[in-house]
């Protein structure tokens, strides 16, 4: 008898997505996401970010942390192509409340409004939110 | 179904531990599997045990190590993220050159592996926390 989970060996590929939405300093949610991101990429599997909210402002390009005493980790967005992490997906809406638009970003992005990025959650199998 | 648990968030401080406690309760009270609870963040709070709440309060982190004494429940702390906040198990103490170790029965330190696997394996991976 074989139950339906341990058809899911170690060859199963899920759409993994990492919900971004806080500001990258602050808090350390944005900070250990991205390791988060950078340990999961080892497992291969069908991953995207997307960033919203206050999370937007992870990808701001020109972050300056001396003032702060915290390291600047934004140019770590950078190196993701490098982890096979090429979906990033930025909400427009987040953009547009916070006078930000694609330009500022240091990555390349695809900006998608509220609404189908809602539809992309939908298609996930799994959402982890930080 | 197989059920996978991500907490955000210390004990105390915010709720999102003790909703997931009794998500997990759910879990098991209903027949579920409950693969992993895995702890993140300021999560991985709930795993030490020298925590002494108010006598006529709830004991978190007691109440997490009775569910793993009663149901081999798998509750997995996050290395990285338990280095930077002080939980230690006898290992990492020797390893760190730390003169003792806070670690609560019934928590394991160990990857983010763990947390990715979880997602890999499970029916549903439920995040709890901001």
């Amino acid at each position: 008898m074989s139950e339906p989970w341990e058809e899911e060996g170690p060859g199963t590929v899920k759409k993994f997505m990492y919900v971004n939405r806080k500001a990258p300093y602050g808090t350390i949610y944005a900070l250990e996401s991205l390791e988060v991101v950078l340990i999961a990429a080892a497992f291969e599997q069908d991953v995207s970010m997307a960033f919203l909210d206050d999370g937007v402002y992870q990808l701001k390009k020109g972050q300056d942390t001396k003032g702060i005493g915290q390291k600047n980790f934004s140019p770590t967005y950078r190196a993701l192509e490098g982890y096979d992490v090429e979906k990033l997906y930025v909400e427009a809406e987040s953009l547009a409340e916070r006078g930000l638009s694609e330009d500022d970003l240091l990555v390349p992005v695809e900006v998608m409004s509220r609404e189908a990025l809602a539809e992309l959650m939908n298609e996930q199998e799994v959402i982890l939110s930080f | 179904m197989k059920y996978g648990i991500l907490v955000n968030e210390g004990p105390y401080q915010h709720q999102a531990s003790d909703t997931a406690y009794q998500f997990a309760k759910a879990v098991l009270d209903k027949g579920h599997e409950l693969y992993r609870v895995f702890f993140y963040h300021d999560g991985v709070n709930n795993g030490t045990r020298f925590a002494v709440p108010p006598q006529d309060d709830r004991k978190i982190a007691e109440l997490w190590s009775q569910m793993a004494e009663a149901h081999g429940t798998d509750l997995v702390v996050c290395i990285a993220a338990a280095q930077r906040r002080g939980l230690l198990d006898e290992g990492e103490a020797k390893r760190q050159g730390k003169d003792g170790n806070n670690i609560a029965p019934g928590f394991r330190i160990s990857g983010l592996g763990q947390l990715i696997e979880a997602g890999i394996q499970c029916d549903r991976l439920v995040v709890f926390g901001d």
